[in-house]
């Protein structure tokens, strides 16, 4: 039996309930163009010598044209839609440009510092007017410091979160919840301060990167819990109820199917944490010192740092004069940082793609 | 090897509040028994107590005593990870493992719970328990897949395998064709027939054909209102239950569904 569709008759002249009038597709570009050729009309017109006035106005000219032309033909529902819409891009917009700005602007005023003995150089007895140099010592110390703090941060955040998940009830639980999320707000500078007043101080002892690395391990935990404690929360409950059915006792369960099962998500958290710190430089500066010659040993002598390198550099530590061959290095220095961040985070993602469940 | 099952007087909890009062059943061993009634009134809950499950909630308590061939699973002592070996159980939502293979699935009763056994022995028991669920033929040839990219009847056989690779002594299940097609429904209620030779079986449905068809006796849960606990109505043959009920609202909620 074959069946055919019965084509509603297309009357000419008689419109559709649901078909309604719509501004053509090239409705936004045209506007656009409208209100940037308006806008600097205007702008010769009454001699601004600027060009953000003229942006702003383009800017009002397109939002108001488009949502006057869409209430004309389309209604007052869609012209609400135009509206709505342009504004989220706007505010989109607003919120990206200052980033590609900055990370471009870095990337042009530090790309020119690069080459294969900015990477593999200190700055040992390079003076502010002298050329070469590098930030071999810097990358080492902050490699070194960021790990050390990885070592101990994320071990203690992520048994807290599994605490927090898997054991925590009643008031105890709050109560860790509560000054994880008052270390959160902690400001560097004040942890610097506790290691500094506890440990430099209370010792005797000189900076050195292995104290910088507990300030910023510090800062790290209670990133490290709150994100963890997300990722385990998602591990859906029927997993760990199949497998006490299977009579599977609760710490084997945590370890063998609710670990595993948040593996990706953990891994994510863990270097979102490590990045966070990465750049970390006020509990630094009391801690860890710099040092302009390469220091391999993280426990003992002061050790230099990105962060540091680009402040002293600018001057900022000694108050020596800077030259552009100083600031061009600092700006070497803060793209090292921007791309060793990147990486983290690329790795993080590829890492968790790896460790993500599979179902084919 | 199948077990009995006596409670008696049952009080169950979520906190302070009362989901279920006064449960008595008596379940033989190697038969099978359907729990129905409306959602709510605590079929879910009253099977989970029957392998402390009930307690992993938050606030969730007992009062009273299920013995298992005489033993009070309450009792003082009594380890809750070793009567859910006894006591296995299979979920209304198919859950298996994501990171584990349908092989892993199968055994992970063993694995996670780091019982050591060779190659050898783990194959037996994988083939043995997919033979069981019914899901050897569809998958011996990707065993090695993971068990999250079968379909959700697969998938629920996949639990039952997983269930039954343990050697429990009986066996509870809560709706576990709720989410499935006709056709694996089929597969599981004849799986059901063949499990009962080994195990003793109790499974909550919703369908009454269903309960008819797979179940020797039948216990009708209700409540009297929100709020209210749930109580067991009435427990018999199941035959009984469903042509001559003693009470009234079992007679109902049998005849609504059916008329
Ligand atoms: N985790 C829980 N916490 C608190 N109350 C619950 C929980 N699970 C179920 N209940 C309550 O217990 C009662 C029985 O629920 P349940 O056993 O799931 O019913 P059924 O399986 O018969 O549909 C309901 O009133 C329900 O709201
Ligand atoms: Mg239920």
């Amino acid at each position: 039996m074959s069946t055919t569709i019965a084509q509603r008759p297309q009357l000419s002249g008689q419109p559709s309930d649901l078909v309604g009038a719509r501004l053509p597709r090239w409705a936004p570009i045209a506007v656009g163009a409208l209100a940037v050729a308006l806008a600097l009309g205007i702008r010769f017109a009454l001699g601004w010598t600027g060009w953000g006035t003229a942006f702003f106005t383009a800017a009002a000219l397109f939002v108001i044209i488009l949502t006057g032309w869409s209430f004309s033909v389309e209604g007052v529902r869609r012209a609400k839609d135009r509206l709505a819409s342009t504004l989220i891009y706007a505010c989109f917009v607003a919120a990206v440009v200052p980033l590609v700005l900055i990370l471009s602007y870095i990337a042009i005023r530090g790309i020119p510092a690069f080459s294969v003995d900015f990477f593999s150089h200190s700055m040992n007895g390079v003076t502010s007017r002298r050329e070469g140099g590098g930030l071999y010592h810097a990358l080492i110390g902050t490699l070194e410091i960021v790990a050390i703090a990885a070592v101990i941060a994320l071990p203690i955040g992520i048994f807290t979160a599994i605490y927090l998940v898997e054991y925590g009830r009643g008031k105890f639980a709050k109560a860790v919840t509560f000054f994880v999320d008052v270390m959160t707000g902690v400001p560097s500078i004040v942890a610097g301060l506790f290691v500094y007043t506890f440990l430099l101080l209370g010792f005797g002892a000189r900076p050195f990167g292995a104290a910088g690395a507990i300030a910023l391990a510090i800062l790290m935990v209670p990133v490290a819990v709150r994100s963890s404690e997300e990722m385990l929360k998602l591990v859906p409950r029927d997993l760990r109820e199949a497998s006490y059915a299977l009579g599977v006792p609760k710490w084997r369960t945590i370890l063998k199917v609710v670990l595993p099962t948040a593996l990706s998500g953990l891994i994510t958290s863990a270097l979102l944490a490590v990045a966070r710190v990465a750049g970390e430089t006020a509990p630094l500066i009391l801690l860890t010192g710099y040092a302009s010659s390469i220091n391999f040993n993280p426990f003992s002598g002061d050790q230099a740092t990105l962060p540091m390198m680009v402040w002293d550099q600018l001057g900022k530590r000694s108050g020596t004069g800077t030259s552009d061959l100083t600031e061009a290095r600092a700006w070497g220095a803060a793209l090292t940082l921007v791309l060793l961040v990147l990486i983290l985070n690329i790795v993080a993602r590829l890492l968790a793609r790896l460790a993500q469940p599979k179902t084919k | 090897m199948a077990k009995s099952i006596d409670v008696d007087n049952l009080n169950v909890y979520y906190g302070d509040f009362l989901a279920v009062e006064g449960a008595s059943i008596n379940i033989a061993p190697r038969t099978v028994t359907a729990f129905i009634g409306p959602s709510g009134c605590g079929k879910s809950t009253f099977l989970r107590t029957l392998n402390r499950m009930h307690e992993v909630i938050p606030g969730g308590r007992v009062e009273g005593k299920v013995l298992l061939d005489g033993e009070d699973l309450y009792g003082p002592g009594v380890d809750p990870v070793n009567v859910r070996r006894t006591v296995g159980m299979v979920f209304q939502k198919a859950n298996p493992f994501p990171t584990m293979s349908i092989y892993d699935n199968v055994i992970a009763g063993y694995k996670i719970a780091g019982s050591r056994k060779n190659k050898r022995e783990f194959d037996d028991i994988v083939e043995r328990s997919l033979k069981g669920a019914n899901l050897w033929e569809e998958v011996k040839s990707r065993l090695q897949r993971p068990g999250a990219g079968l379909s959700g009847g697969q998938q629920q056989r996949l639990c039952i395998a997983r269930a039954i690779a343990v050697e429990p002594s009986v066996l509870l299940m809560d709706e576990p064709c709720s989410a499935l097609d006709p056709i694996s429904t089929l597969a599981i209620e004849d799986l059901i027939s063949e499990l009962k030779v080994n195990y003793t079986i109790v499974i909550v449905t919703h369908n009454m054909q269903q309960a008819a068809r797979v179940s020797d006796r039948t216990a009708f849960f209700n409540l009297a209102g929100v709020g209210q606990p749930g109580r067991m109505i009435e427990y018999d043959e199941t035959a009984k239950i469903f042509s001559n009920p003693t009470q009234k609202a079992t007679e109902d909620y049998i005849s609504g569904r059916f008329g």
